[in-house]
């Protein structure tokens, strides 16, 4: 689109309201939620990053940023960097791809759109425990049932010990996890798009391929930045329970991502000061990630 | 309609049966284990077709069987759970409209400050502070009500960001000319914004819905009390994975039993779904 | 502040609802447990039992997830103020509720103040030596044990030409039936265990008498060095790498998953907890059980296995009130009439000797061949310094990184000298943090 290149800031519509009071108002219950239920625990967890501590916190020692320097001089810390961006990587490109195809296929056809999108849909309603379970009955290697068909095609398949393959299964298991989600909103996206534009391009002989790149590719923009924010910060923070019921960041440390180490260490191991100074370090990186593909990804999204 | 030919309606049909295959296969997979014998469940590779147990597992699990639920009604459960999945959907939905509102068309002193501020809480996950977090709720008395179930998930930015996105696409000259109009900030959010966005509530709620229907790791910290409880609490206490027997027949008629609510939502909001902004209608 | 206000506020509303649904002069005691399936009924019923069998007290058992779930939950609410009164912490909290003195009141105290003797001997002492100080003052309550046992599937042995009646008894007769199970084709692989790490680590440890850690395994200090790398662990996990590379041994994973490779028919051998039977019964397979096996070539093999599963824990600063009413529900639970139920019912190990013998002489053994060899097991001897269990602050974290160590060593990428060397250094380090040095 040629009209990207001209606006300087975020661009924003120009017409605003003229109001001094209002925008507060408006904010105003979020914040008091946000501030509430997320500022001061967060505040309390920064706290606890500095400090060594017993589960029950009967003694509490504060060690500055011990927790800190012990984590990153750790090289299984600093191995699970490596394996947290392949895995980040893969799951948000798996899962908006195809999401995004399969939305716009359920976009042209009229017949049985409303079918098509209940059972893209729904699969996000199966409980994850259940979720679990159906991954065990699917992909174990002795006794899955796709893996018992890979290996009569031949596949070697073992993710319990093939490190590789187990970074494939997870992925695909937070990949799946998600699609449906991506599915949505793209489908809402296309909803939003007004068909006389593409029927104007249409008219004008542009090929099916050439419309979806020139036309709806640029408006979803706004949508695709979304779920790229989204899927990223998915990835980066709401995948250890998919890791701990598919491979529990095994075989070795294959698979254990940052989140899932916070996670384990935290929650299972009870290791909390450390867990604590590694959350504050995946936040910072997931900020500071963000930040960048609001100022050099937004740029290229193209807004009424 | 652009493209009438039927070639292309078939391929569109091909490759979205293709993704419901691959991406429906686990409900299926539920489905065909909740027709199965528990003998059959137990001994794996399980079976591809469903099985010949269908009345009687359902029977089972619906008159009688779900008792290991622990002196609560399944009404009572999936009474809480919709009671959460909504309030949490409306709540969030609430909030995050009239935030990305203030952001997008208002212009204040700290705006950037604020949308941030909100943007951040995206990321830190409730395992993660669950010690603070859980203090929060004994403090304020929260524990047991429904407040206590659902206010904390409401704090969540995912709804701002989509709603800022969506309304960064609204052209200038819409406000404009409802300014020219005489449209005060309340109008033209009622009478342009919101019609506007119903595709997007539409998303929202169902997404939220979803989210606050599979909750479980927040209700069972906050809940003490057996009927405060939710379906996905109850189901997860069918489950045994080490020391004990599961019966799986009927955990996965009951996983099929509580997905049936999200699939009626879906449904309901597809109405929504419609084309909408420039283009008339149909 | 002006949140404290309305907590306060908030908090004086929410005492005076509380305090007008339980005006009934009935002390309430709540239970968080992590029981699911079949023995979450248990857990119910046990409860309205209790609370039918007498007046001045109410026991309110609540769910709280898997057991990490349910101990943080506990966590949480301990410091909140808020503890609740019983808590169900799993074999490997053990530590973690030790370290926490203060937090947690013996139950041993707890049923001497409420009017009840604790007499030790009448506990089986396998299990009570697992959740007692070295002095042997009981700290927690044994609700569920199992120990790790060995199963067979008959029909695959019968077509391997083995003895369906005589199931190995040592490491390497087990290996023997495993390769024979895979080289007639009875079965695509002989043997599979599941949690590796509670099976050949800490149980074999003790059942064959050989020392986990210094300082008694941890249970006479806190500072723990690991001795998994001795001759004999090594000679056991080369041969298991060995069968692996086989295909003779199959890995099925960290925990339990294991034991579903064995429903399946896919191997003949498998060694699982004691609790895993009712799966295994309820499949329908022609199934046959045997005491876990020993390593001959360690002395005074074997001695006794260690319990797995979970125990009840007390927490401090409650009222004298509450505390009568857990030693009259304690007293209730170790009664023999509910302790043989819940061992025939549900398969836990029964807790009490007198509960041992009734189900003894009640001829349950004798229709339910096998199901006394966890109890045997753990009876046999009186245990010594290396068989009263494993006790780390951060037996968790321990187990992980033995996994990772053993699953490289599987793939093939170390020997078992390797792995278990570096099971021991990575292990002791962590020990030292978790301690604070």
């Amino acid at each position: 689109m040629t009209k990207v290149g001209g606006q300087k800031d975020h661009p924003v519509p120009r017409a605003i309201f003229p109001n001094k009071v209002l925008p507060y108002l408006l904010l105003a219950p979020q914040l008091a939620i946000t501030a509430i239920f997320f500022y001061w625990p967060a505040s309390q967890a920064l706290y606890q990053s500095m400090l060594r501590e017993d589960p029950f916190g009967l003694s509490t020692q504060f060690v500055g940023l011990a927790n800190f320097r012990h984590v990153l001089a750790d090289p299984n810390y600093l191995h699970s960097f490596q394996v947290t961006i392949i895995f980040a990587v893969a799951t948000a490109v798996f899962a908006m791809v195809p999401a995004l195809y399969l939305a716009v296929m359920a976009d042209k056809v009229v017949r049985g759109r409303g079918i098509y999108r209940t059972l893209l849909i729904w699969p996000y309603a199966v409980a994850p425990a259940i979720a679990g379970m159906l991954w065990l009955f699917l992909f174990n290697p002795s006794i899955g049932t796709i893996a018992v068909m890979l290996r009569s095609l031949g596949i070697s398949w073992d993710p319990l010990l093939n490190g590789p393959q187990a970074m494939i299964l997870v992925v695909a298991a937070a990949a799946w996890k998600q699609i449906s989600y991506n599915f949505l909103f793209f489908v809402a996206g296309l909803q939003a798009i007004p068909k006389s534009l593409v029927e104007a391009a249409s008219i004008d002989g542009a090929g099916e391929t050439k419309r979806f790149w020139t036309i709806i590719f640029p408006l979803l923009a706004p949508t695709s930045f979304f779920l790229l924010v989204i899927n990223t910060v998915y990835a980066f923070f709401d995948t250890f329970g998919i890791i701990h019921a598919v491979t529990g960041g095994g075989p070795g440390k294959a698979t254990e991502t940052l989140v899932y180490k916070v996670y384990n260490d935290g929650f299972v191991n009870l290791i909390l000061g450390e867990s604590a100074a590694q959350s504050v370090i995946l936040m910072v990186i997931v900020i500071a990630l963000t930040a960048v593909q609001f100022r050099y990804v937004e740029r290229r999204v193209h807004y009424g | 309609m652009i493209d009438n030919r039927p070639s292309r309606r078939i391929i569109a049909h091909t490759v979205l049966l293709i993704g419901v295959f691959i991406i429906a296969f686990p409900i299926y997979y539920t489905f065909v284990a909740s027709t199965h014998s528990l003998q059959t469940i137990l001994r794996p590779p399980l079976p591809l077709i469903p099985g010949g147990h269908f009345l009687e597992n359902y029977t089972t699990a619906l008159f009688g069987g779900i008792g290991r639920i622990g002196g609560v009604g399944v009404d009572r459960l999936l009474w809480n759970s919709t009671i959460v999945a909504v309030l949490i959907a409306v709540g969030k939905i609430f909030i995050s409209i009239l935030s990305a509102y203030a952001v997008v068309f208002f212009r204040f002193p700290l705006r950037m400050t604020f949308f941030w501020l909100i943007f951040i809480t995206l990321m830190l996950p409730v395992e993660v502070r669950i010690l603070p977090t859980y203090k929060v709720m004994v403090d304020f008395g929260l524990i047991d009500t429904y407040a206590g179930l659902t206010l904390p998930l409401m704090a969540s930015a995912t709804a701002t960001l989509l709603f800022r996105q969506f309304f960064m696409t609204i052209p200038g000259e819409l406000v404009e000319a409802a300014r020219v109009d005489g449209a005060g900030p309340w109008r033209f959010f009622k009478d342009i914004l919101l019609p506007l966005s119903k595709t997007n509530i539409a998303a929202l709620f169902v997404i939220q819905f979803i989210y606050g229907w599979t909750q479980y790791l927040w209700p069972l910290l906050v809940t003490n009390r057996n009927d405060m409880g939710t379906i996905v609490i109850a189901l997860r206490k069918m489950i045994s994975f080490a020391d004990a027997d599961t019966e799986w027949h009927l955990v996965m008629v009951t996983c099929i039993l509580a997905i049936l609510p999200p699939i009626l939502v879906v449904v309901l909001m597809q109405r929504w779904f419609v084309r909408g902004l420039v283009e008339t209608e149909k | 502040m002006k949140s404290r206000g309305i907590s306060t506020g908030l908090a004086a509303a929410v005492t005076l609802l509380m305090s007008s649904t339980s005006s009934f002069a009935v002390t309430e005691i709540s239970w968080w447990h992590a029981m699911t399936g079949a023995n979450n009924e248990v857990v119910e019923t046990l409860s309205k039992e209790f609370n039918e069998s007498q007046s001045d007290y109410k026991v309110v058992p609540v769910f709280k997830g898997t057991y990490p779930e349910t101990l943080n939950a506990g966590i949480a609410a301990f410091r909140a103020k808020q503890a609740p009164d019983i808590i169900q912490v799993f074999d490997v909290g053990t530590g973690v509720m030790m370290a926490a003195e203060g937090a947690v009141k013996p139950v041993a105290e707890v049923l001497s103040e409420g009017g009840a003797t604790f007499d030790k001997s009448q506990y089986l002492p396998g299990i009570v030596a697992y959740y007692s100080k070295p002095d042997g003052t009981m700290l927690s309550f044994p609700y569920n044990s199992s120990s790790p046992i060995l199963y067979y599937n008959k029909d695959i042995f019968q077509k391997a030409g083995l003895d369906v009646d005589n199931p190995p008894k040592t490491w390497p007769e087990v290996w023997e039936a495993a390769k024979k199970i895979k080289t007639s084709g009875a079965a695509p692989c002989g043997y599979t265990s599941t949690w590796l790490t509670w099976i050949h680590l800490e149980n074999f440890a003790a059942w064959n008498n050989l020392p986990y850690g210094t300082n008694e395994n941890g249970l006479a200090g806190l500072d723990v060095n690991l001795e998994i790398n001795a001759p004999l662990y090594v000679k056991h996990f080369q041969e298991i790498a060995d069968l692996a590379k086989e295909g003779v041994f199959r890995y099925g994973g960290r925990t339990s998953e294991a034991k579903q490779i064995f429903l399946a028919g896919e191997c003949g051998i498998l060694t699982e907890s004691s609790g895993g039977l009712g799966d295994i019964v309820k499949s329908g397979m022609n199934y046959g059980i045997g005491q876990l096996p020993y390593e001959p070539e360690a002395e005074g093999a074997p001695q006794n296995t260690i319990p797995g599963g979970a125990s009840l824990w007390v927490f401090g600063g409650k009222s004298d009130e509450k505390y009568k009413g857990i030693a009259a529900f304690f007293n209730f639970l170790s009664s023999p009439e509910i302790q043989a139920r819940l061992h025939q019912v549900s398969g836990y190990l029964p807790v009490t000797l007198k509960a041992y013998e009734e189900t003894k002489a009640s001829g349950f053994y004798e229709k339910n061949p096998g199901r006394e060899t966890p109890i045997t097991q753990m009876m046999g001897k009186a245990p010594t310094e290396n068989s009263r269990g494993v006790r780390l602050v951060n037996l968790p974290q321990v187990r992980d990184i033995e996994n990772e160590e053993f699953e490289k060593m599987l793939a093939g990428q170390q020997t078992a000298q390797q792995a278990l060397d570096s099971a021991v250094s990575r292990g002791n380090a962590a020990i030292k943090q978790a301690i604070g040095q």
